[in-house]
């Protein structure tokens, strides 16, 4: 049995030096959370490492609630410092954090992200939707004729004269994507609530969200994964398939897709920055207080996420697509963040 | 004529099998039909597939680069600062040289030029300046890769014809690529940082080292946790295990377990490994852990298959000179069926390493600019990089990612030609 004990042998040789390599300490920082706020925690990273020659940090896109979970984990060197999040940290989610340690959190407001309605740059109609005409081809059930039904257009000449005699197609993320949370809320609930069914009808905001948050599954609102390029090569392929996708991917794709107007609000750094283009969301980190000084390397990290070389308008986070805040709001924020400034609990 | 009804019984079955020739001949005909074009529709597949792949991928192979004469300045970079310094407005200063349009007073124009540039440019030359510092002062050629949309309007990618508000590049830029191609100062070389560098966020500095760093870590994890673990089972399964209900059931159940998603292998590694030992997230021992868990089982299966196909005679001869059990095994069985187990090995490897739902659960799908030194340093794997090139909106990564996935293909080819090397040669004929 010289082969079992070999075997057995080799398996507590692993056993030890796997325990001796976690109790060695970590070095570089782990961060989670949103698929939106990724690509702009890559580039800080990226530039940090390069800068200063320390580890790489690992950054994870694991979208915001999967990230809360995470970062919420606990105090200590397996759990991530940094959570990204494409919507602020829920009163659920700052309970399940307190109840594992971890109690100071700082929050950083680092710009907005605006959702953009594409359209295929060969579609030559000059696209401009009302979110109210947004909800009436989206929405699964809708007022016609002072009932509330299931929704039955099919095109959008139906919903208004002036639109285009085309089908209605638009591809859109999944349910589990923070992209879509923030579509139905920004854009459905208040598409909903323009409605003269709605506004007349003294409907509370708790009915919208019960009755308005779904969007249709009878074939012109598709599913297209959380894969954003590929509706943008769906929509590319489609000239009268919409899509809904971060402006970032919009922004990339300048040259073959066009923003669809909302009240007649282009999207663009400009409009969503200003604020005048409705469908735009704001963009957290959380920064786990405790493990600062802890962690090496991560007050340094954190300097450089809030330096105006990254995040001031003409930094390299808005031109990968990072719509900037207002410069005294910025600095109020770089101020707070780096005296790492605890949060309140959320409301609600 | 005592013979006519057998005559008879004889024509009618002739006349039966004549009648029925040129039915059976047809069916035979449709069959070899349908096969054929069963056939043909499956290489139409992988030519679409592949030739797809080709014609995206190939422009990732090559990577425009522009030639400097860069004076490194004095005033801008200081021995003393040293590893910091204006890196990049001297690379600006040194491109502008070439482009007597431009005024190297104009801030504006001067970001405009440092923008033909990659980002990674700085810091070849800051990298080069640190371990030599005597250059402060000197004028150096350098040569550096040049910025993602420069690189696709030179691969075709950027059409000239699109109006200039909506091309990445303006005609003021594309005056001075063009006149940088004049002057010769553009080249286009191999692009062997797809291989040598890690994961960027600037599509032309982005390459697989990491992936594949990390893919040999964590398969180099999984084959010493799964073959000896395999084949040990598989040896006792096959040689010493008493035949009885529990041995029965111990092999169905292994038979199962080659079935399970490997999905579902990921989720008991994340609730186990991670959650219960507190292992590392992204590492790729832990990859490999879990990978283990999904190829013991082909390894299981193939070792005793490759035991079966070893003849009792051989057993029975060493048992009649006297060979003890296990000497019998070990001596004899074992190393003849060696050829079998490690083509199934390697073959559970092939599969292993193509494998991405598992190490997306254990968050091998992190972003990482530097390659794994060691088992224990968080990485990617080649499926999951894949998987996030694919994700990422820069233009330049449509090209990468199928680069990328050629890269895969390739080393799966050739683990699976290893395996077809090894049976061929070492196979024995009974």
């Amino acid at each position: 049995m010289l082969y079992l004990k070999l075997t057995a042998s080799a398996c507590a040789v692993a056993a030890i030096s796997t325990t001796a390599a976690f109790a060695q300490s970590r070095d570089a920082i782990r961060i989670v959370g949103s698929s939106t706020v990724f690509p702009y925690t890559q580039a800080v990273a990226e530039q940090f490492a390069n800068n200063t020659g320390a580890p790489s940090p690992v950054v994870e896109s694991t979208g915001t609630g999967g990230g809360m979970q995470i970062f919420c984990g606990g105090i200590g060197e397996s759990h991530a410092d940094i959570t990204g999040a494409s919507r602020a940290m829920k009163a659920s989610e700052f309970e399940l954090c307190q109840q594992n340690g971890v109690t100071d959190i700082t929050e950083a407001l680092i710009g907005f992200d605006g959702l953009s309605l594409a359209i295929s740059r060969e579609n030559d109609f000059d696209w401009n939707l009302t979110l109210g005409e947004v909800y009436l081809a989206l929405g699964a059930q809708v007022p016609v004729n002072g009932e509330w039904v299931d929704n039955p257009y099919t095109k959008w000449s139906e919903i208004n004269p002036d639109l285009p005699e085309t089908e209605i197609l638009a591809y859109g993320p999944p349910p589990t994507s923070g992209t879509r949370d923030a579509f139905v809320e920004l854009a459905m609930h208040a598409g909903c609530e323009e409605l003269d069914y709605v506004a007349n009808g003294g409907f509370d905001g708790d009915w919208v969200e019960e009755n308005c948050s779904r969007m249709r599954t009878d074939g012109p609102f598709v599913e297209a994964g959380e894969n954003d390029n590929l509706i943008v090569q769906r929509i590319e392929a489609d000239p009268n398939a919409m899509g809904i996708f971060g402006y970032s991917f919009l922004y990339e794709n300048m040259d073959k897709l066009k923003g669809v107007q909302i009240e007649g609000v282009e999207p663009s750094i400009e409009t969503i920055a200003d604020k005048s283009y409705p469908v735009s969301r704001p963009l957290y980190f959380y920064i786990k207080n405790a493990h600062r000084g802890v962690i090496p390397n991560l007050d340094a990290f954190i300097e450089e996420y809030m330096s105006d070389d990254a995040l001031a308008s003409g930094g390299y986070l808005s031109e990968r697509g990072l719509v900037p805040l207002a410069e005294d709001r910025m600095q109020t924020l770089q101020g707070n963040v780096l005296n790492g400034q605890s949060m309140e609990a959320p409301a609600g | 004529m005592t013979d006519i009804p057998s005559g008879s019984v004889a024509r009618t079955t002739m006349d039966m099998v004549r009648g029925s020739l040129s039915r059976r001949h047809r069916k035979q005909f449709i069959l070899q039909a349908l096969g054929i074009t069963a056939i043909s529709l499956a290489f139409l597949m992988l030519f679409i597939l592949l030739a797809s792949l080709i014609s995206t991928g190939h422009k990732a192979f090559t990577q425009t680069e522009i030639t400097l004469e860069v004076f490194i300045d004095p005033e801008e970079i200081s021995a003393e600062r040293l590893p910091r310094g204006n890196f990049d407005d001297v690379l600006a200063a040194a491109l502008a040289a070439d482009l007597p349009s431009v005024d190297p007073n104009d801030r504006a124009a001067m970001r405009v030029v440092g923008g033909i540039l990659s980002n990674g440019a700085q810091f070849q030359l800051r990298d080069r300046v640190v371990a030599d510092p005597s250059l402060i002062g000197q004028t150096i050629a350098l040569s550096v890769p040049v910025s993602d949309p420069y690189d696709q309007l030179r691969k075709g990618l950027l059409d000239r014809e699109t109006p200039e508000s909506l091309r990445r590049l303006d005609d003021t830029q594309i005056a001075f690529y063009d006149r940088l191609i004049e002057i010769g100062a553009i080249t286009s070389s191999l692009n062997t940082g797809l291989l040598t560098n890690a994961d960027s966020r600037f599509p032309e500095l982005a390459g697989l080292k990491g992936a594949i760093m990390g893919s040999f870590w964590a398969l180099l994890t999984c084959f010493l946790i799964s073959f000896p673990l395999g084949i040990g089972a598989a040896i006792y399964l096959e040689e010493f295990a008493p035949k009885n209900k529990l041995s029965d059931f111990i092999e169905v159940n292994i038979n199962n377990l080659a079935a399970v998603p490997s999905v579902v292998f990921g989720l008991l590694a994340l609730a186990v490994f991670i959650g219960w030992f507190g292992m590392p997230r992204s590492a790729p021992l832990v990859g490999g852990m879990t990978l283990a868990l999904m190829t013991m089982p082909t390894i299981i299966i193939a070792t005793r298959a490759a035991l079966k196909a070893v003849p009792p005679s051989i057993r029975e001869a060493a048992l009649g000179v006297g060979a003890s059990k296990q000497q019998v095994v070990f001596g004899h069985v074992v190393p003849l069926a060696m050829p079998g187990i490690l083509t199934g090995t390697i073959i559970g490897l092939a599969q292993a390493l193509g494998e991405t739902a598992p190490l997306l659960l254990i968050g091998m799908n992190a972003f990482i600019t530097s390659a794994p030194a060691t088992p224990f340093d968080s990485a990617t794997a080649l499926p999951t990089q894949i998987f996030i090139w694919a994700d990422s909106p820069e233009r330049g990564f449509v090209s990468r990612t199928s680069a990328a996935i050629l890269v895969l293909l390739s080393f799966l080819i050739m683990m699976n030609a290893i395996a077809t090397y090894l049976r061929s040669k070492f196979e024995r004929k009974w």
